[in-house]
């Protein structure tokens, strides 16, 4: 069975509209499911009616590649931990950018391709972009990848001149596609060569000078890449579901990193320069007064006991601990006391949007609990007891209080308004972006100090 | 230092000025706690409660004041004729008083006090600032008298509040006035309103109208053209013009026929309270009504009302009662108490037990009536309301929105020329393809907004999955006749299979793991 062009395009159509209803279907939790099997129908069709189209051959190879890199993602999609869920969309980011470089090259070297005029000009453009966004895609998650697995340090790599690097590296692209477009047939492939070079150290370059904590908007910057990336392969392709499909990862990882930035009011420019929190910016407020006091595990315990209202705030520390089921088991037991326990999300907390919701959803903490920012953060004076889950500049005090610090005006968590606030921490050491918390002075404030996962089973104890 | 708490014994005094949990609270600042024994009994709690939550009960009188530094009370000291002595006199030299001191109307007291020595904070003249809220124990109070007036109200009231329609016929509802929309008012409003009385109230003062909207009662305005403000600096009423009263009489008379019960509340600081229900007014009102006068104590909005007791005037119950908090005492004494403990929390800003009245904080300053045997009542005058702040609310909005206004026009005009030029360039295939890639940005960009935060990982890795629908262009490339296409086809065939596996298996894992609670 072969399908004419306009059953083709059809079934592009339909592909296309089952992605935006996929992605749709996230808006809350109930429809989220039936928004992922959404997803898993348009791509059946999407690839199903591409085989079927009567363009594609050699099915003893392609059968073979589809059917082991398939069983390959899902085995390692079940495998993997939450708390590694950063790195594996980072991975996966890298694949679609290394797949829109290979089809970008495959398609200019397609000798049965014949584009004439204005055509064949904007036929290059569109390869020329496709590969030049997917190698930065491609390397710039590897390297992300590579901060998240703890690989590579999760410091910024701050170069002398780096930003003019970066300027010398795009000129020097902009100057090869010139050569690449005037080179005519298929000659451009030396230019086309270099450029992706040249690319992809910008890529490695870029996510090399952005720290740690600012990988959500990273993360989320490469989504929107291979998003690009993908949109430019469906004008090269002449393919509108890939288009589709592209425009809609394209903005909507750009919204999120929108998002992430918002959250910690920083512009996107500022972020994506990098070099943040290394230092000059941190001006150490060692002036503040007041003492830390440490409070045991038992303590800690009484205090909860006591308390009817609980709010837990984690960052990064849960995760890195991989404290959550216990915490989830601590929230049980306050539960079945009666107390209102809930979860106050930072946008920023943890390494990727979303994160601290995926892992507490996963220790089984029901999502209707585990609340944004904005939702409860008026709700802190009427707290007994706020509980600090390795978190540090997203419950930052001198982001309100103090004009000339790196994080002033960037909103957090009003913790220290509760009756009492427990911070679990491994040490004192100062936040991603080096400045002081003037919270653990505060005389409302306990330090539980230690792995959170070992004080957490310590404070479950004593419940 | 020692808190201690006597027995309160003004006659029918119910309330008490510390709860065994406002004593845990009280403790936690650092003081220990002694209360008189049997104090809070009126109130329904017990001695041994008290002793439960680490309160000494002290059984003599004369002890339990000589041994506290600090000793709070719920009415103004006056003679005890148990001891033959005077409560100011039980006080310590130098010691420290918290209650009620009404300091305009006890001058005498005042004198008595400060030969003493002492350090008096008198309850009733916390200023009327919001962060001062909490230590309000004026509102708390009139709010439980506001609540107990119609409580009495409908005790005494042969009728149903609500309305019915029942087999035995239609009950027509209640109609119930409030003059004077203070904590009181607003509270005697609320109550009345929720037992499913028609609820109408009147304030001198227009700007009240909005809050006696909200708590569900219509408000009635005058038929009279005026500039005069019915409020002071301090939010409280002040004495009206000869026509403004004419005119609000004319008002009564006219609601006394057809209301059933009339609340009134009007006080004006420091003055007798204005006579606003006359004779002639109860004898136009149907048999049975109810008048609760919560002015009586400073002499009644109603001509004929018997401070202290309940009269029956021309067939309208007029009840004239002065303690309505009392009559609810275990509630009255649980705000009052944490009132205190508000108070303490201010007045011990180390928390270590020690009291320290700073002069230099507002709050403190206008509650203080006596500094260590000086008198220092009045306090100077501390103009801060809600009302006032009328204008001085509106320029602050209007500066933010200025900036975008010049970025919108210059990227409208940059968008033009690009879609010109592209226009003009492109072939017509490009321009399809264009037209879906801007469309899809769009639905992009709505569609994503509404996707709820928490689900932002999911959101990445199905847009991850979807995004390896690029695996369509290797599949068109699989079948070139050129090794190298075939070999980077293949290759990119692979790695966009591992993706779409993984991103959806991902994905549906993760979706699989938010519940509900069950």
């Amino acid at each position: 069975m072969t399908m004419n062009p306009q059953m083709l395009g059809a079934a592009y159509l339909a592909a296309g509209a089952l992605f935006i209803l996929s992605l749709n279907g996230l808006s809350n939790q109930e429809s989220a499911r039936r928004g992922n099997l959404f997803g898993i129908i348009g791509m059946i069709i999407a690839v199903g009616a591409t085989i079927l189209s009567g363009n594609v051959s050699n099915f003893g190879i392609l059968f073979p590649a589809m059917i082991v890199g398939g069983i390959i993602g899902t085995v390692v999609a079940m495998k993997v931990e939450m708390t590694s869920m950063p790195e594996l969309v980072a991975g996966f980011h890298s694949l679609v950018g290394l797949a829109a470089v290979l089809v970008g090259y495959s398609s200019y070297m397609d000798p049965t391709a014949h584009f004439e005029g204005s055509e064949k000009a904007i036929h290059d453009v569109e390869v020329y972009l496709g590969v030049f966004i997917g190698i930065i895609t491609f390397t710039g998650s590897i390297i992300a990848f590579c901060k998240l697995k703890g690989v590579i340090g999760g410091k910024p790599l701050t170069l002398p001149g780096r930003h003019l690097l970066n300027l010398i590296g795009i000129i020097a692209c902009l100057v090869l596609g010139y050569m690449f477009l005037k080179a005519g047939g298929h000659n451009g492939m030396m230019p086309l060569l270099i450029m992706t070079l040249i690319a992809g150290i910008i890529g490695i370059h870029l996510v090399m000078a952005i720290g740690g904590a600012d990988m959500p908007v990273v993360v989320s910057m490469l989504n929107s890449y291979s998003g690009w990336a993908a949109a430019a392969t469906g004008f090269m392709l002449g393919n509108t579901a890939l288009i589709v499909v592209g425009a809609l990862v394209g903005s909507s990882g750009a919204i999120l990193s929108y998002i992430m930035c918002r959250a910690m009011n920083r512009s996107f420019i500022s972020v994506i320069l990098g070099g943040f929190g290394t230092g000059g910016g941190a001006a150490a407020v060692g002036d503040e007064e007041g003492e830390v006091t440490s409070a045991s595990a038992e303590e800690v315990a009484g205090l909860l006991k006591d308390a009817s209202n609980v709010i837990i705030v984690p960052g990064y520390g849960m995760a890195v601990a991989q404290a959550q089921t216990t915490v989830s088991e601590i929230v049980k037991k306050l539960r079945a006391k009666g107390k209102n326990v809930r979860f106050g999300i930072h946008p920023v907390a943890g390494r990727l949007p979303g994160h601290m919701n995926v892992l507490l959803a996963e220790a089984k903490v029901p999502y209707d609990i585990v609340l944004e920012m904005d939702e409860l953060n008026d709700d802190f004076p009427d707290t007994d007891v706020s509980l600090v889950i390795g978190a540090n500049d997203i419950v930052n005090p001198s982001a309100q209080t103090d004009p000339n610090s790196p994080i002033a005006g960037m909103p957090v968590l009003e913790v220290w308004k509760a009756a009492s606030c427990i911070v679990l921490k491994r040490s004192m050491a100062s936040g991603y972006a080096g400045v002081d918390n003037p919270l653990f002075l505060k005389d409302n404030t306990d330090m539980l100090f230690g792995d959170a996962k070992d004080t957490m089973d310590e404070v479950l104890k004593h419940l | 230092m020692k808190i201690g708490v006597p027995n309160e014994i003004h006659e029918n005094e119910c309330r008490v000025a510390m709860t065994p949990d406002t004593a845990m609270r009280l403790q936690k600042l650092g003081y220990e706690c002694a209360i008189e024994a049997g104090a809070g009994a009126s109130a329904n709690f017990t001695d041994q409660a008290y002793k439960d939550a680490g309160v000494e009960v002290i059984s003599d009188t004369k002890q339990l004041w000589s041994e506290s530094d600090i000793v709070l009370k719920v009415r103004a000291p006056e003679q005890n004729n148990a001891l033959g002595m005077h409560e100011a006199d039980l006080l310590r030299e130098g010691g420290n008083l918290i209650s009620f001191i009404w300091p305009a109307q006890n001058a005498d007291l005042l004198e008595k006090l400060k030969s003493r020595k002492a350090t008096i904070l008198a309850m009733d003249s916390v200023p009327r600032i919001s962060r001062a809220q909490k230590f309000d124990a004026l509102s708390s109070m009139a709010n439980i008298a506001g609540y107990r007036a119609v409580v009495e109200a409908a005790n005494h009231f042969g009728r149903f509040f609500t309305g019915q329609v029942t087999a035995a016929g239609k009950v027509p509802p209640a109609k119930v006035m409030v003059i004077g929309a203070g904590v009181a008012g607003l509270a005697a409003v609320g109550t009345a309103n929720s037992l499913g009385a028609i609820v109408r109230a009147f304030d001198t003062r227009p700007e009240v109208k909005e809050q006696i909207e909200s708590m569900g009662a219509q408000f009635l305005e005058l038929e009279f053209e005026q500039d005069e403000e019915g409020g002071t600096a301090g939010g409280y009423a002040k004495t009206m013009s000869k026509e403004f009263i004419d005119a609000e009489m004319a008002l009564f008379r006219e609601q006394a026929k057809e209301v059933d019960i009339i609340i009134t509340t009007a006080l004006i600081p420091g003055k007798p309270a204005p006579k606003l229900i006359l004779t002639d007014m109860v004898e136009m009102m149907k048999e049975g009504s109810v008048i609760v006068d919560l002015a009586a104590e400073q002499g009644g909005n109603c001509e004929l009302t018997v401070p202290g007791e309940i009269a029956v005037k021309h067939g309208v119950t007029i009840i004239g009662y002065m303690d309505l908090p009392s009559r609810l005492p275990t509630q009255s004494s649980q705000l009052y108490g944490s009132n205190l403990c508000h108070m303490m929390n201010v007045l011990t800003p180390e928390k270590d037990g020690n009291i320290n009245v700073n002069m230099e904080d507002d709050v403190i300053r206008g509650t203080t009536v006596i500094k260590e045997g000086e008198i220092t009542w009045p306090p100077p005058p501390l103009a801060v309301s809600a009302a006032p702040t009328k204008a001085a609310a509106a320029p602050v909005v209007q500066e933010e929105k200025k900036k975008s206004g010049l970025g919108f026009p210059i990227a409208l005009v940059l968008a033009a020329g690009l879609l010109w030029w592209i226009g003009n360039s492109a072939p017509a295939e490009f321009m399809q393809h264009f037209t879906v890639f801007v469309l899809s940005c769009f639905i992009g960009y709505w569609v994503v907004w509404n996707v709820t935060p928490a689900l932002h990982t999911p959101l990445m890795s199905v847009t991850n999955a979807i995004s390896s629908v690029i695996i369509v262009g290797a599949l068109l490339q699989i079948g070139s006749s050129v090794g190298l296409i075939v070999a980077l086809a293949t290759f990119s065939v692979f790695i966009a299979s591992i993706n779409i596996g993984g991103g959806f298996a991902v994905t549906q894992r993760m979706l699989q793991m938010f519940r509900k609670d069950d």
